[in-house]
């Protein structure tokens, strides 16, 4: 008998068309088996570079001096790279990408670098790199909050409010912290937006059945392109703050929003703008990463939070939280640069905005035509997104098709992204995995 | 909430380096830093072919210059094919490259002398401390009463060689406290040098059989060894060669990683930087590349001062009375004893602390030398040891030995 039966084993199978699937499917599709299409293409998660948009030049020449320092006098990578190469090497221990990192919480420049993004992007309101804690990846740096959460004594369980839909990674997580998912759902109608009534009743749902610690959000919106306008933000921030929730906002795709006249405002900006009543109260976790839109470096694995009015204890439990380990370092010279990017007057400011501004206007231009294009089709209806880097179409589906879905143990929406991986070769998200259910079908 | 016993010395130890950085005057120019191993904080270089085939890959415009070796550009290229979307941003398959981790595979059967490795077996993380992580949160049943256990080592004394008796008694120690699952062992030791004879893994291989333990092989130190008669074997290996029905019945997980041996690339952890670097070290120049001569001589560079580290860690350490020092066979470490007189471990207990704690505080304080004390390591009650790490340029570890010696001549002297 197995040691491993005795072990905690939460197998929830895999709903959606694993990317083992996806991937099976182009072998064989290279291997001559018959299919209609060359090569499958996988558009279910956030990750442009998969789907053949081009990393940020700058970043990949300063990595790349990083990781082989003879590139600081190649000529042909541009002079600002190598003097930002320069600059960040002489922050690693022994001038070496291959050194640990000698905090667990992130390199003390790379926080430092941080706040003055975060300072100069919130129009000044003041940003302490003692706030922030660097790690691989969002996921593990949310984790890192969640577990904290689901720590201590309770005869309840830790409630998290979580958005329906969310972002398809979260219920994992939540699951995997011990916390109890509780759902508030978005106004489709209303472009996905975020509803005051409908959070009080979410919060009502938990009385006697789970403790509510917090409320998770992501702005722009995961999967549903919603970006929250000033007036949204602060009633979030206002429920929070009179229900005593620690607000954890997703952020990563801040540097997308690209519909038209739709400011980018975060949360820490309005928090601070709302007066000290909130902005000394309310405690605030908001998260960004490589995995930004314009940056596309998931694989990279590289994400900072600044928590704001937590307590000291709390906060150096955060900054602690992965010792004796710590992050990986060359993550960390990414986001150091994705923070402190090329200014007007260096030599590779140019390439770098046309870049940015390449990416910005992909994603405009695809969410515009996307949208119109599946609105024209019948059985679909797709709410225009303004950030973000999806969308989050809903399928009204034929009754004989929800009717086989049940028959063969599946959601319809999984059902329908199975034949269109089978039959198309595309690979997209089921709406379930984002929390939406049954009636309501959606593809990302 | 874990609390670090010794944070005390890692706070000290940075506010003595703030202190340097500004120009306090001290006995010492620098601190010498070898709590952990990380061969590159200390000066050791990167390998060159390891560094150009990651610049490449981060930046492909590098591929088609001059700039590089061609077969530096050429893994690259390959590599990039292998990444989704040609990048190594995108987000990588949960176990693995399939390509790398075939060619893992293929390294693993080969280390192993035949012993055949399925690639399906095989997973790939960000740091091996992840991994041991995941597979222990699978064997743990938090909900267990009582506990679920994980035999541990603790270096031993004789010649820290694992005795199966001890294992006995380790299992016979839990009844009733815990509920053994696992046995983790590592191999080459650390912080223990002691690499095991092919005896001493089958004992523990049928030990583990017997009491139906789940293996836990840590072998990420199998590049250091450095003992002229040690060899290292993997367990994978041992355990194939014992053939049925032990080969097709214990269950093993034995993890590695590009940390240690001659990467020594702590910092580079998760995604495909990972991936890249494990595949350069299942996979290195050949000879006949343009990069092997580059890159054997920079190994051989990195082995020599091994084996010249040892040595000299022996002979001092021997030396010196109140020092007594093991031959290290490999690992990343030495891990000497320390026979205290007992007016520093009076003087230890009125301040409150381990009394290898207390000499390792001193230690930094007068020589600006940081090594970790063995109360960590859980060594047998009453006895003391130092850990270091002997990953260093030879000048360093000479410094290191030079303030060292100095240091404990005063203390011995001081507490007679």
């Amino acid at each position: 008998m197995s040691s491993l039966q005795e072990g905690d084993l939460d197998l929830r199978g895999t709903r959606a068309p694993s990317r083992l699937q996806a991937a099976r499917g182009t072998e064989e599709s290279a291997q001559g088996a018959e299919k209609p299409f060359q090569e499958v293409m996988d558009v279910s998660t956030g990750d442009p570079h998969r789907a053949g948009m081009k990393p940020v030049s700058f970043v990949r020449q300063v990595l790349a001096a990083c990781v082989y320092p003879k590139l600081l006098d190649e000529k042909s990578l541009p002079l600002d790279a190598r003097q930002r190469a320069n600059t960040l090497l002489g922050v690693c221990s022994g001038r070496s990408v291959g050194s640990y990192c000698a905090t667990a919480y992130g390199i003390p420049y790379v926080c430092k670098s941080v706040t003055e993004f975060i300072m100069r992007r919130d129009g000044g309101v003041s940003s302490n790199p003692e706030d922030i804690v660097i790690s691989s990846g969002s996921t593990k740096t949310l984790l890192i909050v969640l577990h904290l959460m689901a720590s201590g004594e309770g005869e309840t369980p830790t409630g998290v409010l979580t958005p329906m839909p969310c972002p398809h990674t979260l219920p994992t997580l939540l699951n995997m912290a011990g916390l109890t998912l509780v759902p508030y759902q978005l106004l489709e109608d209303q472009g996905w937006a975020v509803e005051l009534d409908e959070l009080h009743r979410a919060l009502r749902t938990t009385r006697g059945h789970c403790s509510p610690r917090a409320i998770y959000i992501s702005n722009p919106g995961n999967p549903t392109g919603h970006v929250q306008d000033r007036k949204s933000i602060e009633e979030v921030i206002r429920f929070a703050a009179t229900e005593g929730l620690v607000l954890l906002a997703d952020e990563v795709y801040q540097d997308s929003v690209y519909g038209q006249g739709t400011e980018s405002l975060s949360y820490k900006r309005v928090l601070f703008e709302m007066g000290k009543e909130y902005s000394k109260k309310v405690e605030l976790v908001s998260f960004h990463s490589l995995s930004s839109a314009c940056m596309g470096e998931c694989g990279l694995r590289g994400a900072y939070m600044e928590a704001v009015n937590l307590d000291p204890v709390v906060m150096k439990y955060l900054r602690d939280a992965q010792a004796p380990s710590s992050p990986p370092v060359l993550p960390q010279l990414a986001l150091e640069v994705m923070v402190n990017p090329p200014t007007p007057e260096d030599p590779s400011y140019k390439t770098y905005s046309q870049e940015i501004l390449h990416s910005m206007t992909t994603l405009s231009q695809n969410a515009q035509r996307a949208c119109e294009f599946l609105n024209d089709l019948s059985g679909i209806k797709c709410q225009p997104a303004r950030g973000g880097v999806f969308l989050f179409p809903r399928l009204h589906l034929p009754p004989q098709m929800v009717e086989e879905a049940k028959m063969l143990g599946v959601e319809a929406d999984v059902l329908y992204c199975q034949r269109l991986l089978e039959e198309e070769g595309v690979r997209l998200g089921a709406g379930c995995e984002n929390g939406q259910v049954d009636p309501n079908f959606h593809i990302r | 909430m874990k609390k670090l016993d010794n944070t005390v010395l890692a706070r000290r130890a940075n506010q003595i380096k703030e202190e340097l950085r500004q120009k306090l005057r001290k006995p010492y120019k620098q601190v010498i830093d070898l709590y952990w191993g990380d061969p590159h904080a200390a000066g050791v270089k990167p390998l060159s072919f390891v560094r150009q085939v990651l610049a490449a890959c981060l930046y492909p415009d590098l591929v088609n210059s001059n700039t590089l070796p061609v077969d530096v550009r050429q893994r690259a290229q390959r590599l990039l094919g292998e990444c989704a979307g040609g990048s190594v941003g995108s987000y990588t398959a949960t176990a693995g490259i399939p390509e790398i981790v075939h060619r893992i595979s293929e390294f693993i059967t080969k280390r192993d002398g035949g012993a055949p490795s399925d690639p399906e077996n095989i997973y790939i993380s960000p740091g091996s401390q992840w991994a041991l992580r995941n597979i222990l949160k699978v064997l743990v049943n938090s909900q267990a009463s009582p506990r679920t256990g994980v035999l541990t080592p603790g270096p031993e004394e004789q010649g820290w060689e694992l005795h199966v008796e001890e294992l006995h008694r380790a299992l016979d120690s839990a009844k009733g406290l815990c509920n053994p699952v696992a046995l983790y062992v590592i191999n080459p030791g650390n912080p223990a040098g002691y690499v095991q004879s092919r005896k001493t893994m089958q004992e523990v291989i049928r030990f583990a059989s017997e009491k139906r333990l789940f293996l836990l092989a840590d072998e990420v130190y199998q590049e250091c060894v450095h003992g002229e008669k040690s060899e290292f074997l993997s367990y994978k290996r041992v355990l194939s060669e014992m053939g049925p029905p032990l080969s097709d019945t214990v269950e093993l997980a034995s993890f590695h990683s590009a940390s240690k041996g001659f990467m020594g690339e702590c910092g580079l952890r998760g995604g495909y930087v990972e991936l890249i670097a494990l595949d350069l070290m299942t996979d290195p120049p050949q000879p006949g590349d343009p990069s092997y001569p580059l890159y054997s001589e920079e190994t051989q560079h990195i082995k020599t001062m091994m084996v010249h580290n040892v040595k000299r860690v022996f002979e001092v350490l021997n030396s010196l009375p109140g020092f007594s020092c093991k031959p290290m066979e490999g690992g990343g470490f030495a891990f000497p004893r320390l026979h205290l007189p007992p007016k520093a471990i009076q003087k230890a207990k009125e301040m409150e602390m381990e009394p290898d704690l207390f000499y390792c505080m001193r230690l930094l304080e007068e020589a600006g030398v940081l090594v970790k004390p063995g109360m960590e390591n859980g060594p047998k009650e009453g006895t003391h040891h130092i850990r270091f790490c002997i990953m260093n340029p030879e000048d360093t570890m000479e410094e290191m030995l030079s303030r060292l010696s100095s240091f404990h001549t005063q203390f011995m002297k001081d507490f007679s």
